[in-house]
């Protein structure tokens, strides 16, 4: 009998309680590797398109709700290491209902330079320059026509509520992209016209800048250019954009790390409390063992490899259950987006949970492990189980 | 609604649950095991006792933690309206910060009728502008939106139940005076009274602090209505306005009247419900505090199993001599989930203690309506305990059911044997 077979063998000699063990190490480990792949799509940046890192984000120093002049546009043009400046302007509006399955993101903003800013969205060139010709157009994410069974085409009402404007667009193109945005942009002029109020400004800038070298020196360029303006601008880094909007719900990386520490103390918790039991059954096995002239480590192994075997078999289980929660989360009707990018983060997070279950087997294990195979012989043969 | 033969059974299932524990724990007190039984025996394993509450008390942790947040979260928002303040908007518009009507209107809403009267005999209306300004943060890690408030006197007026003044006096009108709430003055340098704080076209003096009493405003700066509109350029308007009903009833019909009047083109609800609705943010915390305590739930509740197995295994022989001295299988299984209770039980208090010491601790979210900080504490409530309770006790219960039911179902003989 090879030890392998032996830790096996044990390991499955009380099988519900194996069982149990593996389950109540899985549930732990599901939350923690769940946890783990949202935390990389919030804050990893290896998923994030090459142009992100080129391009900036100017908006109103004091808050996106503040606007800032569309004269600004041509200035930030004119520093140097700036290729593009986009206008973007937040519609917010109602479309159907306020129900939160029928809010996405909409935008006004420039068609002439859309796609040469945000180059990782692809659109078939007809569509392009159809937009382009139609003030009223639109062109959308081809997964959010999707789940709203749009077609090119089809018309699009979108009441206004910051801009007290119904919007009546025709969708003329559908864009593709890695990460689908499942978001709908439209000509700013359209809302400019109707909207005294929204003439000669806009929500903020996406700032295209030459090559990723120059985006700090750009990026205090242009807030130096506008500092004493009367509008002042605040210019960051697409990423840390978004991670402002993150930012807002509160501190979520301090939630993320309580919640998978709880969950790993518990997976400590539980394997101990296994072996401990287990271990203390068969002290008398134990000091057999010991006649038959295994050595202490041969013990000390025999009973962590159990251990570590059970919690990474409970591991495993965990982190394909947590697979399946993010293949779940990516049909949710909202924040879809950040589990597709979770998803793919999976792969990364799944093999250090794996890694922690099998640490919390060992660290759990050793200190009975160590007792057991420290127990005189004597001892362990009087020992009353 | 889909969900509701689901919600209907699962409360026929917890009727028939606690219908079958009365039962049971009449039975109990007359013929059952004593109850010293299962709590000495905890006691003489005081090893794997503690370790099987430990495991339920971090799972009750992590619920009580989010529930926690939740309770804090809830109170500065909801506890903020006062269901006699009728909040006017520009129709359509879906928060203060992005309304905006002419000062014409502001004539016919005061002769409306409903409305309470001012310490001066005029009706006590308050047209109002919010706006965000920036503030650095007093240890200088970066900048946060702050809500700064434009009121009239009597916006003081209609919310002096919610805010009190607790050091120096309001802003006068006409002067470029602000208050501060605590928690500004906590958080920002330069908000002492006599200081000048620095915001939007210059210096600002500050006359005195407020308590909002965990509402809402104790994330704002308040001060004129006519300095805020000449600051940022928004002469002859207003953002919105507040108008305070006589009673519940003028309030709704305030509410309706504002929100038909097809001249004026506004929209009226009471600040309740404008403060209920944006605490949808909370939601996500919910789900996702649902979706941690559930899973944690279900690996302890399989730990609590695990547990019970290996104690009733110790004591098979102690079962059957039970058995044999005439207690009944119905005893036995009352007692082993009691004593599975227990150890949950065990486990929700050492949870309960260690997450004491983060009562209070504040943490802020942001409005994702106006985009400027909100302010809260976390709050250990009645609520919060008497669910991480319920919580621990229904996972002993369900890990206890199985072991407790394997061990009175034993053969007496067979288990004497062992």
């Amino acid at each position: 009998m090879t030890l392998a077979r032996f830790v096996r063998k044990n390991a499955f000699r009380n099988k519900r309680r194996t069982l149990l063990t593996m389950l109540s190490i899985a549930f732990p480990l599901l939350l923690l590797s769940f946890l783990m792949s949202i935390w990389r799509a919030f804050y990893g940046d290896d998923l994030r398109s090459e142009q992100s890192n080129q391009r900036l984000i100017t908006r109103h120093k004091v808050s996106l709700t503040n606007l800032i002049p569309s004269s600004y546009r041509d200035k930030i043009r004119h520093i140097p290491g700036v290729t593009r400046a986009l206008p973007m302007n937040w519609f917010g509006g109602v479309y159907k209902d306020a129900k939160p399955e029928n809010f996405f993101a909409r935008f006004g903003t420039d068609p002439d330079e859309f796609f040469d800013v945000y180059t990782e969205l692809s659109i078939p060139k007809d569509q392009g320059e159809a937009w382009k010709k139609d003030r009223a157009g639109c062109i959308a994410d081809a997964e959010l026509a999707k789940k709203y069974g749009w077609k090119i085409g089809d018309r699009i009402v979108l009441t206004g509520d910051i801009y007290p404007i119904t919007l009546e667009l025709t969708l003329r193109g559908l864009f593709t992209a890695q990460i689908p945005n499942n978001s709908l942009y439209f000509n700013e002029k359209y809302v400019e016209e109707g909207v005294p109020f929204a003439k000669g400004v806009a929500g903020f800038y996406a700032i295209l800048v030459d090559s990723p070298q120059n985006v700090n020196r750009v990026s205090h360029d242009i807030d130096a250019a506008f500092a004493n303006a009367p509008e002042p601008t605040r210019t960051e880094t697409e990423k840390a954009f978004g991670l402002s909007f993150l930012a807002m719900l509160g501190n979520i990386k301090a939630f993320i790390l309580i919640i998978s520490s709880a969950a790993v103390f518990t997976i400590l918790l539980v394997t101990g409390n296994t072996m401990a039991m287990s271990i203390r059954e068969r002290t008398r096995e134990v000091a057999v063992l010991k006649t038959l002239g295994f050595t202490r480590g041969t013990i000390l192994g025999l009973f962590v490899g159990e251990a570590v075997a059970i919690a990474a078999v409970g591991g495993v289980l965990g982190t394909l259950i947590a697979l399946l929660f993010l293949s779940g989360g990516t049909h949710a009707p909202q924040g879809a987006n950040l589990f597709v990018i979770a998803l793919r983060e999976w792969k990364f997070t799944a093999p250090a949970a794996w890694g922690v279950a099998i640490l919390a087997g060992f660290l759990s294990s050793a200190i009975p492990a160590y007792g057991a195979s420290r127990t005189g012989i004597v001892d362990g043969l009087r020992h009353i189980g | 609604m889909s969900h509701v033969p689901f919600v209907i059974a699962i409360l026929i299932l917890v009727l028939a649950l606690v219908v079958w524990i009365c039962w049971e724990i009449v039975r109990f007190i007359r013929f059952g095991v004593p109850f010293s039984y299962n709590v000495r025996n905890m006691i003489l394993r005081k090893r794997l006792t503690l370790m099987t509450a430990l495991g339920i008390a971090l799972t009750v942790t992590t619920t009580v933690f989010l529930m926690m947040l939740l309770a804090g979260m809830r109170k500065a928002f909801v506890s903020s309206g006062d269901p006699l303040n009728v909040l006017v908007l520009r129709k359509g518009s879906t928060s203060e910060l992005t309304g905006g009507f002419t000062k014409d209107k502001m004539p016919i809403l005061r002769q409306l009728p409903g409305i309470a009267t001012d310490s001066h005999g005029q009706p006590m209306v308050s047209g109002e502008w919010v706006v965000v300004v920036v503030l650095p943060h007093r240890d200088g890690t970066g900048e946060v939106n702050v809500t700064l408030r434009g009121m009239e006197q009597d916006g003081l007026e209609l919310r002096n139940k919610k805010a009190k003044l607790v050091e120096g006096s309001w802003f006068a009108s006409g002067q470029r005076e602000v208050v501060v709430s605590r928690s500004i003055h906590d958080r920002f340098s330069h908000t002492n009274v006599g200081d000048m704080i620095d915001f939007g076209k210059g210096a600002w003096k500050v006359t005195g602090i407020f308590d909002g009493g965990g509402s809402a405003y104790d994330s704002e700066i308040w001060t004129d209505i006519n300095q805020v509109a000449n600051q940022f350029n928004r002469q002859g308007a207003v953002g919105n306005a507040y108008l305070r009903a006589t009673d519940a009833l003028a309030a709704d019909s305030l509410k309706h009247r504002v929100a038909d009047d097809q001249q004026l083109q506004l929209d009226g609800m009471l600040e309740t419900e404008y403060y209920d609705k944006q605490t949808a943010n909370g939601g996500g915390i919910r789900l996702m505090g649902f979706i941690v305590g559930l899973t944690m739930a279900i690996g302890s509740i399989f730990a609590a199993a695990n547990t019970m197995y290996a104690a009733v295994a110790y004591r098979s022989r102690e079962i059957a001599t039970l058995r044999v001295m005439g207690f009944r299988r119905g005893s036995i299984v009352t007692s082993f989930i009691f004593e599975s209770m227990l150890l949950a039980l065990l486990g929700a208090a050492i949870g309960i203690v260690l997450m004491l010491p983060f009562n209070g601790m504040s943490t802020s979210t942001s409005n994702q309506v106006t985009f400027s900080e909100v302010e809260f504490s976390m709050r250990i409530t009645l609520q919060v305990v008497i669910t991480a309770v319920v919580f621990a006790v229904a996972m002993g219960l369900i890990g206890g059911v199985a072991p407790a039911w394997g061990a009175a179902r034993r053969e007496i003989l067979a288990a004497l044997r062992d």
